[in-house]
């Protein structure tokens, strides 16, 4: 018997459509982020940093390039002799297999693995995340209130209260009512779609819940209100700090471009918490004679001869001589040739900006910040002395 | 001709030991030295051996080695962390020879102290490098030439007609068959443009052979000893490299090599002509260039933090430039901090070294000030 305290399970199958053309070949966790990572680099770099060594990724749409990502786990120390990282994808039983159909239909299908383990807790935590948490704090909070569950809030400006899941909590931070996206919020204290459960009674609910034919097997439609319902101990565990769900294609600009600035809002420096990542093994960056480089985060393995400015610049880019480029995330082996200027967009994996074409709707009456994006998706070419005018998504 | 490669295997010897590179090396090895922003200097042959599709390879290390360990682990990095052969790193050991000294003067004693690695290993090639140089090389084809030519020993060689051969190198000449009809170590004058390059193949059995009759006649040296004790009675056989290779052997050649990389021709070369040099990856973030920063024509490896003026240099990993500090020329290694208003010309700082505001440091453009290790100024 391998027992284990706490073993995390990670939803990571989420196609992210309102990532459009980025997540058309790739799940959203495999999405690439801050010059370097991938979006689920952060959530695996928080298991590893919080002293869980046992977290099963559960994997759906486009699984391959994930796969092969996660690979055995060593990035993030996770490749155990007693546990570690295990990939979990859909699969077919003997009266046949379906899909994952929601987020605790995904745990309840695999309640297999977790027996193996027979753990006290489980983690639920999502791979569509950037932030840095102690799960190991979270964990002490819930044993201490002697809770059922727990479920990670942030607070959130109470004019955006109503995009959340909203907790109503009690003096002593128990959750007494849970709304999810409410039209007239009464509190902003949002579910981070961080859960600690204890196993047994996760175990009970998730049973029950697959038999329910009406339930969209959901931790945050059906599972928490059937627990509230039942007058089970729930608890919001109060986070502070930099939290982002870069589910849209203006969150992850945005959160990009938190990283940047002399203080940035989200650092990546801080060496006592830690975001490992597979590394690419690229010579180191060149940045040339005419070239200007500032405010602006580069990877190992790009060739800068043009300018950079408030960007983020993943490994291989290479930028060529009178280039400019502003205020965008440019993704892995991208090319942006002599003379193209690139405005507030994100430009995909591989795509080719030919010479002297513009990407990005300047307007002389806003700010760079405020005009909207651009989007080039992965390997697409646009050719020499065109003009990508429109805030194009698809 | 059909070469397989899995005949072969590597041995890499690392037999120096004076301080050559001065304070660099003074408690690591050459092929420890820090190099190209993020390599060190060993990664170059390393690499050129797994991306000939090596995958038994035998590192003899002689003392000061501590750096090279931490530096190569299970050899993960290079895709030697194999069940079967691998990386080995054979430190010198003690034995009931007579000698008291664990320090061997010459590289075929540290063949000989580990023969039984050499025995033990099924390859029938050996590639040898003696002592690493910096190159990207396609040792296939080498391989190929030697099968091709019948030859029993093969000999790497570059055509150099510049200064450096000055400098203690080995010339070699050869008939119009390619065939070596002479060696000389360090001559004042000398009478070829070929220079050794310190990498051959033979027969592993041959090696044996070799090094254990020579050791036993008092020899210590695989180019004096061996090659050309042997000359007329083996087939010694030369092929040339044409591409970039670099000897490392002196503080100003360490320096002009550096330099070098700023060509983006030569980098280009180096880091990707023949396959990937793989080095021991570190979990460093992207650079990042703040409002102030001013680089150019640099290299810059992740994790730096960019706040003032660099140029034609080199920065290695985790490196911080202050506000109003500035670089030139110079070559600035793992985790070192230049201070606000720092001046710095033609010098090389060693690893996690702090250079407090306002210093003025300055080298000659030929010969560099070098900084000691974790030094603070």
């Amino acid at each position: 018997m391998k027992k284990k305290e706490c073993v995390a399970m990670l939803l990571a199958g989420g196609q992210g459509t309102r990532l459009g053309v980025l997540t058309q070949k790739l799940a959203k966790p495999a999405v690439p982020f801050g010059g370097k990572y991938r979006i689920i680099d952060f959530t695996l770099s928080n298991c590893a940093n919080s002293g869980i060594d046992t977290v099963g990724v559960l994997t759906q749409y486009r699984p391959l390039e994930l796969h092969s990502y996660i690979g055995i786990g060593s990035a993030w120390d996770l490749d155990r002799e007693r546990g570690g990282v295990m990939v979990l994808p859909p699969y077919v039983k003997t009266n046949g297999g379906e899909w994952y159909k929601g987020t605790a239909n995904a745990v309840y299908q695999n309640l297999e693995y977790l027996e193996n383990y027979q753990p006290e807790y489980v983690v639920v935590l999502s791979g569509d995340h950037v932030y840095k948490m102690d799960y190991s704090k979270m964990l002490a909070f819930h044993k201490q209130n002697d809770a059922d569950a727990t479920i990670a809030v942030i607070e959130v400006p109470i004019s955006e209260a109503s995009r959340f899941g909203i907790m109503n909590t009690d003096k002593t931070s128990r959750i007494i009512e849970f709304e999810e996206k409410p039209k007239e919020p009464k509190n902003n204290l949002a579910s981070m779609g961080v859960y600690v459960f204890n196993y047994s009674i996760l175990k009970q609910y998730l049973t029950e819940d697959a038999k329910d034919q009406s339930s969209a097997n959901d931790f945050g439609k059906n599972i928490i209100p059937k627990m509230l319902a039942a007058k089970q101990k729930l608890y919001a565990y109060a986070f502070e700090g930099y939290w982002k769900d870069v589910g849209t294609l203006e969150s992850l600009w945005e959160a990009n471009m938190d990283l940047l600035g002399d203080n940035p809002k989200f650092d990546l420096f801080d060496r006592s918490w830690r975001v490992y990542t597979v590394n690419p093994n690229q010579p180191p960056q060149y940045i040339a004679n005419n070239s200007k480089v500032v405010d602006t985060l580069v990877n190992e393995g790009c060739v800068i001869y043009g300018e950079l400015s408030r960007s983020v610049i993943f490994p291989g880019v290479y930028v060529g001589e009178g280039a400019e480029v502003k205020h965008s995330v440019i993704m892995p082996g991208a090319k942006i040739q002599p003379g193209a200027r690139v405005y507030k967009s994100i430009v995909g994996s591989n795509a080719v900006i030919g010479e002297n074409s513009q990407i990005g709707v300047l307007d002389s009456a806003k700010t760079l910040e405020e005009i909207p994006l651009t989007v080039i998706g992965d390997g697409e070419h646009i050719s020499p002395n065109s003009t990508v005018l429109e805030a194009r998504r698809v | 001709m059909a070469i397989n490669v899995n005949d072969l295997m590597g041995v890499l010897i690392l037999a120096e030991n004076q301080n050559i590179l001065k304070e660099l090396t003074m408690r690591r090895q050459l092929a420890a030295i820090p190099f190209g922003a993020r390599y060190r200097i060993i990664d170059f042959a390393l690499s050129n051996l797994v991306n000939a599709g090596i995958r038994n390879v035998g590192v003899f290390v002689q003392e000061k080695y501590r750096s090279l360990m931490d530096h190569l682990g299970i050899g993960k990095e290079w895709d030697l962390n194999r069940q079967r052969d691998g990386l080995f790193i054979l430190p010198p050991e003690k034995y009931n020879d007579g000698s008291n000294s664990l320090v061997l003067n010459g590289d075929i004693l540290l063949l000989r102290r580990h023969l039984d690695y050499l025995i033990r290993s099924k390859q029938e090639y050996v590639v040898i490098f003696n002592g690493p140089i910096v190159m990207n090389i396609d040792l296939k084809r080498m391989f190929e030439k030697h099968l091709a030519s019948n030859a029993d020993i093969s000999l790497l060689y570059q055509v150099d007609s510049s200064e450096r051969q000055r400098t203690s190198n080995t010339e070699i000449l050869t008939d119009q068959d390619s065939r070596v009809t002479s060696i000389k170590i360090n001559p004042f004058v000398n009478s070829s443009l070929k220079m050794l390059l310190d990498t051959f193949i033979m027969k592993r059995t041959l090696l044996i052979e070799l090094v254990d009759s020579a050791v036993a006649e008092g020899g210590f040296d695989l180019v004096r000893d061996i090659l050309i004790k042997n000359l007329k009675s083996l087939r010694i056989y030369g092929c040339e490299f044409s591409g970039y290779a670099r000897k490392i052997n002196s503080l100003e050649c360490y320096f002009k090599t550096s330099m070098e990389l700023l060509d983006p021709k030569v980098s280009e070369e180096l880091f990707f002509a023949h396959g990937p040099i793989f080095t021991k990856v570190k979990n460093e973030p992207p650079v990042i260039y703040t409002k102030d920063a001013d680089v150019k024509n640099s290299l810059v490896a992740n994790g730096c933090r960019i706040e003032g003026t660099v140029e034609n240099s080199i920065l290695f990993r985790g490196v911080k430039i202050e506000k109003g500090a500035q670089v030139k020329n110079s070559i600035i290694m793992q985790k070192s901090s230049i201070g606000n208003g720092s001046a710095l010309e033609n010098v090389i700082i060693d690893k996690d070294c702090v250079i407090s505001p306002n210093k003025r440091l300055m080298g000659a453009a030929t010969y560099p000030l070098v900084i000691g290790k974790a030094t603070v100024l």
